[in-house]
């Protein structure tokens, strides 16, 4: 069975999860519509590791009882470790723009496109220790030099109370790590197929790059065991479609 | 044991709503009441101000569609899996409605303010972001627990809202109406002027003798008026008693592409009280 764009990046995610580089994760929340997230954070729980999981938007069931604000009250004391954030464009200092493109607040009748909206990530991406950017679409719509409007910094001015900001960002082609000191990203991994020409053609903005990029790991057996078994079978009810399409594994009626 | 039918419906609420209301919605997740949002569309309200508590779904986006809508304040505006919400996004486009960009902890701590009855809360993040560039009510300071010059930080004012609508499981007979653990209702309430609610069911009794449900109700001090309405969080989920209908909402999410698709959803759907009756 050949490996799914998917697995491996489920599988990328975990790596990043787990990098004892990075500060540790004993409690990650992951947010609505984030299968692939959700699937790296089963893969480091189903491989042993101590981890509580916080799933938001469960069909069933709810990891909070106080409501939906307990997440944001658990992360403004620093008890989540680790988050997911994404956007409909991501620029070059890590800034997020989950509102809309042109004039504030975007989609407005000057022109460009409206986003649903920030959700969380302006308080979220300050509060959690580390953050894993993860955006499927590579191009560089998404990938911009400067975002439209921000509505969370990548960075922040000195003395603006700050945990942490992204560790990396993920995509269907690459794996950026991210400097804050530098507020810069450089290319960490290429996916199978792709190089750093292809990665710099399909990114608006600029970011550095070590003499030798290696590629991104496959998925190893083990893994995709645990992927295609266990961590399917936790995620059949929340995420039906995905696993329908990724492990070809449909709900029971 | 069958309770008495109240005196008020869907409708009888919703014809209490003054236009230009500040409107309290929670989203999809967390026990809307989409029944009273349709019947805000049969009275034909106005100028309406909806608050998304945190976040706004598919009633808001029918609200708008409908013309109910001068503004909308909240953190987000989404119809989940059925993708962006489509009146929403036109009525932005056409420059017909306002949007009043919060984050999620910003709204959670506004209403807190107003339910502890202070004028402001504390909010760490926020600071750099164009959300506050484009709240002038929203205010920076230097933490005053500090040295008073350093360590900014984000004061949210108190926020009230006129009217706030939730669906709950069911009522009893003191008015109280159980949520369940979906707290963020509760703070809702305490923090409104007035609540109406629908239910599911009614119930004989004193929610609040019982010391398993009490944990999930809003007490009857906060609630002004309910009524029932079977199925009145349809089409979005209602804990466990029903879950998102989402055919539905993808139904919607189609048809609401157009002005035209969005008006032939009305009539099938909410205009035409028969079909309303069956579906509820």
């Amino acid at each position: 069975m050949t490996i799914k764009l998917e697995e491996r990046l489920a599988a990328t995610l975990a790596r990043l999860i787990l990098d004892p580089a990075a500060p540790p994760a004993r409690h990650i929340a992951v947010g609505a519509a984030s299968p692939i997230p959700a699937a790296a954070c089963w893969l480091v729980k189903k491989q042993g590791h101590p981890v509580r999981l916080s799933l938001l938007h469960k069909r069933s069931g709810n990891p909070f009882s106080e409501g939906s604000r307990e997440l944001f009250d658990l992360t403004g004391q620093g008890r989540i470790d680790l988050f997911f954030l994404g956007g409909g464009q991501i620029d070059g200092q890590a800034n997020l723009n989950l509102v809309g493109t042109g004039q504030w607040p975007g989609g407005s009748p000057q022109g460009g496109v409206r986003f649903p909206g920030s959700f969380g990530s302006a308080f979220m991406y300050f509060m959690t220790p580390r953050t894993i950017l993860f955006r499927e679409e590579h191009s560089a719509r998404v990938l911009v030099p400067k975002v439209d409007n921000i509505s969370a910094p990548g960075v922040s001015e000195p003395g603006v109370f700050r945990r942490g900001t992204a560790q990396a960002l993920v995509t269907g082609k690459c794996v950026f790590s991210f400097s804050p000191e530098r507020a810069r990203f450089s290319l960490a991994s290429v996916h199978p197929g792709e190089t750093v020409e292809s990665i710099r053609a399909a990114t608006g903005f600029d970011f550095d790059v070590a003499d030798d990029v290696p590629h991104t790991p496959d998925p190893t057996e083990a893994e995709l065991a645990l992927l295609r078994g266990p961590i399917c079978d936790e995620m059949l009810e929340t995420y039906p479609e995905f696993c329908a399409r990724v492990f070809d594994r449909k709900l029971a009626a | 044991m069958t309770l008495r039918t109240p005196e008020h419906t869907p409708d009888s609420l919703a014809a209490t709503v003054p236009d230009g209301a500040l409107l309290a919605l929670p989203p999809d997740n967390s026990l809307p009441s989409v029944a009273l949002a349709r019947a805000l569309v049969r009275r034909g309200a106005k100028r309406l101000r909806l608050l998304g508590v945190p976040v706004s779904g598919f009633a808001t986006d029918l609200l708008i569609g409908a013309g109910c809508v001068a503004e909308v304040q909240t953190s987000a505006v989404s119809l989940g899996e059925a993708g962006f919400a489509p009146r929403f996004s036109a009525a932005l486009k056409a420059g017909t409605i306002t949007v009043r960009d919060a984050t999620c902890p910003a709204i959670h701590s506004m209403l807190q303010a107003t339910e502890k009855g202070v004028p402001f809360m504390a909010l760490r993040g926020l600071i750099g972001s164009d959300i506050l560039r484009n709240r002038p009510d929203w205010k920076v300071v230097p933490n005053p627990m500090g040295d008073g010059v350093s360590d900014p930080i984000v004061l949210l004012p108190a926020l009230s809202p006129d009217v706030a609508l939730i669906h709950g499981v069911m009522a009893d007979e003191a008015g109280n109406v159980w949520v369940g653990r979906r707290r963020e209702c509760a703070t809702l309430a305490h923090a409104s002027q007035r609540v109406l609610a629908t239910v599911e069911r009614l119930v004989p009794g004193d929610m609040l003798e019982d010391e398993r449900l009490a944990p999930g109700c809003i007490s009857g001090t906060y609630i002004e008026a309910v009524a029932v309405a079977e199925r009145g969080a349809w089409p979005v989920a209602l804990l466990d008693e029903y879950a998102f209908d989402a055919a539905h909402v993808a139904e919607y999410a189609r048809l609401a592409k157009t002005e035209a698709g969005f008006a032939e959803y009305l009539d099938r759907y909410v205009l035409n009280q028969q079909a309303q009756a069956a579906a509820e």
